[in-house]
């Protein structure tokens, strides 16, 4: 980087107009953000300036951290908030054995037909998912299984899946194949080589698509409503939603059940960005 | 014996491929192809909450032409959907390839940077609907408070009675900026500045605003609506767009630039014969998914409107939806999710043929 920089030498002025530019950029990322974790802490007075001064997008001059109380027992958000962990994890666990299972069987074991196997999961990265919707729906509530967590675990599993299959077989390219061979040779079958070879050697592969996978679960509001939304439970997004409903005039529980529902992608993205950054590039430039 | 232990041994493989196979086909397939399938068969038939037990009837291209009627205006909010994907490609694209450009050129604080801009991707667009909604709010939100801090606009709008020629003087201002005009027409302050019900209640005489007090309704005016859904969409993927084309420059080799470089060329013209060139099949998937990802755009939409459809800003996911879980129509539903379907492919080609041609 300091050879490259070296050679790359900028002018002062275009290096000011361009740090400008990435500020103003960095500037409308983060406002939005920022103004929604203040506006959750005030009240309609503060923010509007009944009876007292104005404050639309300073700091709260109170902290009101009863907002948050209000939203969870109102939404019941606490509750959504544990369905979408659980649905998530469960769609995880579902992807990751299938992808790694599957791009197992197609890259490890040479068979004809591997590679037209591998472009119809391909398929999956350009449908249009809510094509799916209405049949999906009606069939599960023929047999009674709308509103339970399962209607909408298997369909996110089958969502994420062409992606998982792309992203382990980006990794798998990366075990030598003598691995394989040297275990075949010691009499070990494939079963016992999967799993107590390859896939201990996917650990970079397991996270990158568990992330993906989170990411696309926890942040999906079509399906979520159709199919997972009752008064006994509902995903978070949806919550936040009827939330929303409820709560028109009053701005702080709003902003508090907004950032409560997006506090978790955060966190886990300034934990694993590079994972995540990997996962959305592999998609693209592989698909 | 040798063709005996060969064909034992391709069966033994030929079960272990579908084991390992097992799980993914059953979702991939279940869970996806046999359905769109089925959304491809139930597009054909009239099928309806009430008659879903019956023997269902088969109704030929009537679910089609239903969609396409003046009833639901799918070609409508299919020229919304093209005029998103436009602005995508046309304004979001360039902004993140100039991002792209710049940070992969390497500075002080590219990954920083970097993961900044990416944030705004991961948050919901569920969430992101309700946050615009806010910074939309009639009179107290971000933007009008922003518009009337610098002068540009009032915040509160005065409307009028249509037989009352009254000229209000400070929203005519603002208007005008916008449109460009040194005077608007009576309606059309009606249209921007009331929500459609207003508008429709005050055009038929039921309803007055005499010099009322009434803000600018962003989300509520058929003039506004669509364009401020746009907004957040655009603003939201510019990241996403940027991260892609940011991992394509940075695969440029160093010594094509350096060699660039002493060979006395500028930033720009390296970008322009090196970089963008290195990138083109990046740039092709980055198009492809704008406007795949434009006509299948819902969640912003739904959020931001709550629902609503027959507004101006229809998109054919909002249809869909409303076909499906309000007018709980399965076949039209149905007949969306076809024209879905059909479309996105039919772009990808367009989009990758056009790509090759260039070639």
């Amino acid at each position: 980087m300091d050879n490259n920089e070296s050679i790359n030498k900028i002018g002062l002025l275009p290096k000011i107009l361009m740090y400008i530019l990435l500020a103003f950029w960095t500037a409308v990322n983060i406002f939005p953000i920022y103004w929604m974790f203040t506006f959750s802490l005030k009240s309609n007075n503060e923010l509007f300036g009944i009876g007292e001064p104005m404050n639309l997008i300073g700091l709260p001059r109170k902290w009101l951290w009863g907002n948050y109380a209000k939203a969870v027992q109102t939404g019941n958000l606490g509750g959504n908030f544990f369905n979408s962990i659980l649905i998530s994890a469960a769609a995880i666990l579902i992807v990751l054995i299938a992808s790694l299972m599957a791009t197992y069987g197609m890259t490890r074991i040479e068979w004809r037909g591997s590679e037209l196997m591998n472009r119809f999961f391909m398929l999956g990265l350009t449908i249009p998912l809510h094509a799916s919707l209405i049949p999906v729906f009606l069939a599960m509530s023929k047999i009674g299984m709308t509103n339970m967590r399962m209607a909408l675990i298997i369909p996110y599993a089958a969502f994420s899946l062409s992606m998982g299959i792309l992203i382990s077989a980006g990794f798998m390219e990366d075990i030598p194949k003598d691995l394989d061979e040297a275990a075949k040779i010691d009499g070990c079958g494939v079963w016992r080589t999967f799993i107590t070879i390859t896939v201990p050697l996917m650990k970079p592969a397991v996270s990158t698509v568990g992330i993906y996978t989170f990411l696309q679960c926890w942040n999906e509001f079509m399906f979520a409503s159709v199919l997972y939304n009752s008064s006994k439970g509902k995903t978070l997004p949806v919550g936040v939603k009827d939330l929303f409903g409820q709560y028109t005039t009053d701005w702080g529980p709003i902003g508090a059940a907004l950032v409560i529902a997006t506090f978790p992608t955060l966190i886990i993205y300034v934990i694993f960005s590079k994972n995540i950054q990997e996962s959305f590039i592999a998609g693209a430039v592989k698909g | 014996m040798d063709g005996v232990e060969l064909m034992k041994k391709k069966v033994f493989t030929g079960v272990n491929v579908f084991l390992f196979l097992l799980p993914a086909l059953i979702l991939f397939i279940g869970f996806l192809i046999l359905p769109i399938i089925t959304s491809g068969y139930y597009s054909f038939l009239d099928l309806n909450l009430r008659n879903l037990n019956d023997p269902k009837v088969f109704c030929g291209w009537d679910n089609y032409r239903y969609v396409f009627s003046d009833t639901l205006k799918l070609g409508k909010a299919i020229v919304n959907a093209l005029i998103l994907a436009g602005l995508s490609v046309f304004i979001q694209l360039p902004i993140s390839l100039l991002l792209a450009l710049v940070l992969g050129r390497g500075i002080k604080g590219e990954r920083l940077f970097l993961s900044i801009f990416f944030v705004p991707v991961l948050i919901s667009t569920i969430i992101i609907g309700q946050l615009f909604i806010k910074i939309y709010y009639p009179g107290d939100g971000i933007l009008a408070q922003l518009l009337d801090s610098i002068h540009l606009a009032a915040p509160k709008g005065y409307v009028f009675n249509p037989s009352d020629a009254i000229q209000p003087v400070e929203c005519t201002r603002a208007l005008c900026f916008f449109k460009g005009k040194d005077h608007i027409t009576l309606h059309q302050q009606i249209g921007i500045w009331l929500n459609n019900a207003d508008a429709a209640a005050v055009a038929a005489g039921t309803k007055k605003f005499a010099t009322e007090q009434y803000p600018v309704q962003w989300l509520g005016s058929k003039y506004l609506q669509l364009g401020c859904c746009f907004i957040p969409i655009l603003w939201q993927y510019v990241g996403y767009h940027m991260l892609l084309l940011y991992a394509g420059v940075k695969s440029v080799p160093p010594e094509l630039r350096e060699a660039a470089k002493l060979d006395g060329a500028t930033d720009g013209q390296i970008n322009r014969y090196i970089v963008i060139p290195h990138i083109k099949s990046i740039i092709k998937i980055c198009v492809i998914f704008a406007v795949t990802g434009s006509l299948k755009s819902f969640d912003l939409f739904f959020s931001m409107l709550n629902g609503q459809v027959g507004t101006a800003a229809d998109v054919p996911g909002t249809l869909l939806y409303n076909q499906m879980f309000n007018a709980n129509n399965y076949g039209t539903g149905s007949a969306i999710a076809v024209m879905l379907i059909v479309m996105c492919f039919a772009f990808a080609l367009i989009i990758s043929a056009i790509f090759k041609k260039e070639d």
